[in-house]
């Protein structure tokens, strides 16, 4: 099977939009891609479009409407919070699978304000806040509250996360927030669900991301190795069956799966790996996911956090992007979001984010009910 | 189309909440006949072991232990907070998620592990019919 590059990515900068339309914001990011590779809507023989608050209603077509109705294949995909990692999967799919050569990913969202989850009921009367929480502060309370009954993980610990996260982002212009903010400030801000303060949640954003990729022979063809990041593991898991699943989304079996997967697919490990944007939805999420990728071993996740290996400068930085937390988290985007910043690194045009030397690196999103996406790309 | 009438007594809220002519309300879920899980809803394979046909219908214990919580302090308009949302793990198999209660919402009051009644009690909350609805909810265990 043939080799799979990302030879075009771009992301606009997050933002609140309410005066544009889900195709309009997409098209702007897929411009952005065919720009940076230098090809245009002619030479994309496929487009796989992420997007869930309109997953029925035919967003990629509606974004080929925005750049140019060519008549190709368009795939439309949703799958939680991996709903844009799913879409740049399935692309990679075709290529491995000789199908096409050359095909355009875009991820799109646009969110409202405001609490997420929730709702629902059993009979003719809402549960939430009576059969406990559903809402994502509480269900990722609840994920975090699991590791500090395992390993004692503490709310100044969850809380440095979002200062790590919020400090990496006063160097990236694209995301949505550029502000530092001291550890006082995050666990003094409003408490949405402990562990979680307000400063501990992700921001709900406008945003969209899109990604040209192109097997080995079109790369050269197209004279686009030069920049291209070659896609060395894409995988991607449902979640398997564990005990409290039924009440406690589990995000760590779902995320270990795939990192097996992928480490075995790129041939790689975890100490290969010089940079991780990682699905920190919550200040919470973040840690445990340091052990469920392997980057630390089981209950070393607080004293990673701790020991700033994994701040930019570090030993492993994660989410040097801003995060979910800081850069924002517009659900179809992110997982797209994460290629372009990966990608950008490897190409080594990060600016003063820049990690040094970076080779590799690894892109996880984690989708509840549950999808879990992991790619590792790596420097031509 | 015929005309709704409120119940004359309270709704489960749940389905898997039983409240029987006489005798106490309890929660039934299914237990897996060939691996023991225990699921809150009937599926025509398990989930865990994948095979056919093997949940039989399970009556929960009242009893459990505390596996998790969060004290939720900002909801939706109308929901009473703060509160405790509790992960339950009930002695004999099955988990739930709920609210504990009868205790001070605070992460000080709580520890993991410890031991809890579910008990059932009215909802506090009306359909549009204004039907009443019993739930079950998760105190202290009593000692």
């Amino acid at each position: 099977m043939t080799e799979v590059y990302v030879v075009g990515t771009d992301m606009i900068k997050f933002g609140r939009f309410p005066d544009r339309t889900v195709p309009q914001i997409g098209a702007q990011a897929a411009l952005m891609a065919l720009d940076d590779a230098g090809l245009t809507i002619d030479d994309m023989q496929a487009l796989y479009c992420g997007n869930l608050g309109e997953a029925g209603a035919m967003v990629g077509q509606r974004v080929l409407r925005e750049i140019g109705q060519t008549g190709i294949p368009v795939v439309n995909c949703a799958n939680a919070c991996a709903t844009g990692a799913t879409a740049f999967r399935e692309g990679w799919a075709a290529i491995k699978a000789g199908i096409y050569d050359v095909v355009l990913a875009v991820g799109v969202e646009q969110m409202g304000r405001g609490l997420l989850g929730g709702g629902g009921g059993g009979a003719g009367i809402p549960t939430e806040g009576l059969l406990g929480s559903g809402t994502m502060p509480a269900v990722f309370a609840h994920v975090g509250m699991e590791h500090t009954r395992n390993y004692g993980t503490t709310f100044e610990q969850f809380a440095k996360v979002s200062v790590k996260n919020h400090h990496h982002s006063t160097l990236n212009p694209k995301a949505m927030y550029q502000v530092e903010t001291p550890l006082q400030e995050v666990m003094g801000a409003e408490m949405i669900s402990y562990p979680n303060t307000k400063l501990m949640c992700s921001v709900n954003v406008d945003g969209s991301a899109a990604a040209v990729l192109a097997s080995e022979t079109a790369a050269r063809r197209l004279g686009l190795m030069n920049r291209a990041v070659r896609v060395r593991a894409s995988a991607m898991t449902s979640d398997p069956y564990t005990p409290r699943n039924t009440v406690m989304p589990d995000f760590n079996a779902v995320t270990r799966m795939a990192a097996k997967a992928a480490y075995e697919m790129a041939g790689v490990g975890p100490e290969d790996v010089n940079l991780v944007e990682l699905h920190d939805c919550f200040a919470t999420a973040e840690i445990v996911h340091y052990e469920n990728l392997g980057l630390c071993a089981d209950g070393e996740g607080g004293r990673m956090i701790d020991s700033g290996e994994t701040a930019l400068g570090g030993r492993v930085p994660v989410n040097v992007s801003g995060g979910l937390l800081s850069k924002g988290h517009p659900l179809g985007a992110t997982g797209i979001a994460n290629i372009y910043e990966i990608t950008t690194h490897l190409r080594g045009e990060a600016g003063k984010r820049q990690v040094e030397g970076a080779r590799i690196g690894l892109t996880h999103v984690v989708g509840m009910g549950s999808a879990c996406a992991i790619h590792v790309l790596e420097k031509v | 189309m015929s005309e709704t009438q409120v119940a004359a007594k309270p709704l489960p809220v749940v389905a898997f909440l039983k409240i029987p002519e006489s005798g106490d309300p309890y929660l039934e879920g299914y237990k897996c006949e060939n691996c023991g899980q225990v699921f809150l809803e009937s599926h025509p394979s398990c989930a865990a072991c994948r095979k056919r046909d093997t949940l039989k219908a399970y009556r929960l214990s009242n009893k459990g232990k505390l596996y998790n919580f969060t004290v939720v302090h900002r909801n939706f308009p109308g929901v009473e907070v703060p509160f405790i949302s509790a992960i339950v793990d009930i002695d004999g198999g099955g988990t739930l998620k709920g609210n504990l209660v009868d205790i001070v919402p605070s992460p000080e009051a709580l520890k993991f592990d410890m031991p809890v009644d579910v008990v059932f009690r009215d909802a506090g909350r009306k359909d549009r019919e204004g039907n009443s609805y019993l739930a079950y909810f998760f105190t202290p265990a009593k000692a």
